[in-house]
């Protein structure tokens, strides 16, 4: 099972207490794992990458076994120990100064 | 006893305060969707307990929320606002011409009599309609071909932030957009026209004159005259006697004629309230004193209305959608500020009470008044 972690907002909005985990079938990549999360949790769909264009949104980040994978390619086969749930892959709200 | 519901939206969450009709003693609750910026939140005049709200942030985007129990429990619906068609251009900063995108919703209408159907102001500007109670939404894309390559967002950005329903008319329809103008449609949406001639904007327009391009802040009218409409624009309080055919000022005696809210005495269509802002470089009120004025005579004649209210150093502001009245027999009055207090009065604005004072920055207030 892969292992997902989300930023708060998201937790509740999704009312979930803590860690999501997901079966992905076939190739473990940014794309197949935010598929999983969406049609698990539909009430998640436009708030981390856009309806229409499946592109990120600006403020959100992708980690991966201390890797920034934002700006990979979203078909990129992610870290084995994501894969295996060893890691949990990160959803995270980027930082807002002030 | 009727209860009495405020509807509060802020830059972070919404609350909910209530009382009983004497308005004395207020229950609050919140924050809901707490750190999340709430634009709006509306009820349904057909349903009272089915609420919308228009929840966003700029790390998760917009979100749409409904309640069916009065703010008790809520369910995310959809938020997926799509421009129809190729979404085209408007007028961006430097005059090129820059594409629509779609940053969040503004303003929530819920129909006068389904409570499926509710209406969604967008920025960029644009008017959404839902049929199914917020679960998907379609955009009525002739308000944009009315000259919207020319318009072009303002300070706040290109906004749709009022909706007027006709309650005589089901098919005629005011909206207003900052930096654009006020529009009407009267085929159900489908199409528009501006409904400007009189506004003038000697400071904001090469033409003054000009058909769209006018800084309307906000629109209200009398629900027993819906042909009466009172405007506060960006400068000028303005009002029309013809369903925006025609406007004149009628800002009078007021200390500045810029601010955002207008709203209208329940009981009485030719009362009307505004809250004038010392001008649209500083945004709070003229010698930091908070007074909202009172017209008793349909425009031009004002008084102002201190008693509860500071009137010394305050320096907040009171934003567009942040003004409402109640329905009561002596009609309740209500705005929230940019400093977090929403003050009520249960006695047509002759004194005010704060029933809160520090929340975060207030974004809206609407009011209901339930049986």
């Amino acid at each position: 099972m892969i292992r997902v972690v989300l930023p708060a907002h998201l937790r509740r909005l999704a009312r979930l207490n803590g860690k999501v985990e997901l079966q992905v079938d076939g190739p473990v990549t940014l794309r197949s794992i935010l598929d999983a999360l969406e049609a698990t949790y539909p009430m998640l769909r436009g708030t981390i990458r856009d309806h229409s264009t499946q592109q990120r949104r600006p403020f959100i980040r992708f980690f991966a076994c201390g890797e920034d994978w934002s700006h990979e390619p979203p078909d990129a086969p992610l870290p084995d120990a994501i894969a295996t749930g060893a890691e949990p892959f990160l959803i995270v709200g980027a930082i807002a100064g002030g | 006893m009727s209860e009495v519901r405020i509807l509060v939206g802020t830059r972070k969450g919404a609350f909910i305060l209530t009382s009983d009709e004497k308005r004395e003693q207020w229950e609050i609750s919140g924050p809901h969707f707490g750190g999340w910026e709430i634009y709006h939140l509306k009820g349904s005049p057909a349903d009272p307990n089915r609420l919308y709200v228009s929840q966003s942030t700029g790390w998760f985007g917009q979100l749409i929320q409904r309640s069916d129990d009065g703010g008790q429990t809520w369910e995310p619906v959809g938020n997926q606002f799509l421009y129809e068609g190729v979404p085209g251009t408007h007028q961006w900063y430097d005059g090129s011409q820059h594409p629509w995108e779609f940053k969040r919703v503004w303003y929530l209408e819920p129909s006068l009599t389904d409570p499926d159907t509710v209406y969604a102001g967008a920025e960029d500007a644009a008017l959404f309609r839902s049929t199914d109670g917020g679960q998907s939404w379609r955009e009525l894309p002739g308000l944009r071909s009315v000259k919207g390559h020319l318009w072009q967002p303002g300070a706040g950005g290109m906004c749709l932030h009022t909706i007027l329903l006709d309650p005589d008319d089901p098919n005629r329809i005011f909206v207003a957009i900052s930096a654009a103008g006020a529009f009407r449609t009267d085929d159900g949406g489908q199409t528009w026209r501006p409904v400007t001639r009189g506004l003038k904007s000697d400071y904001e327009l090469p033409d003054p004159n000009a058909e769209v391009g006018h800084c309307v802040h906000s629109i209200t009218m009398h629900r027993s005259r819906p042909g009466v409409l009172y405007m506060q624009k960006h400068w000028d309080v303005m009002r029309s006697d013809d369903a925006g055919e025609s406007w004149y000022e009628m800002s009078g005696n007021l200390p500045s004629d810029f601010g955002f809210p207008i709203a209208v005495h329940t009981h009485e269509p030719e009362t009307i309230y505004v809250i004038p802002i010392k001008s649209d470089s500083e945004h709070y009120p003229p010698e930091g004193k908070l007074r909202v004025y009172r017209s008793r005579t349909g425009g031009h004649e004002w008084e102002a209305l201190t008693k509860g209210l500071p009137q010394s150093h305050c320096y907040v502001n009171v934003l567009r959608s942040a003004l409402a009245v109640d329905s009561l027999d002596s009609c309740g009055v209500y705005f929230g500020t940019t400093g977090g207090q929403v003050y009520a009065s249960a006695d047509s604005g002759d004194s005010w009470t704060p029933i809160v004072r520090d929340l975060p920055a207030v974004l809206s207030v609407d009011v209901q008044v339930l049986p």
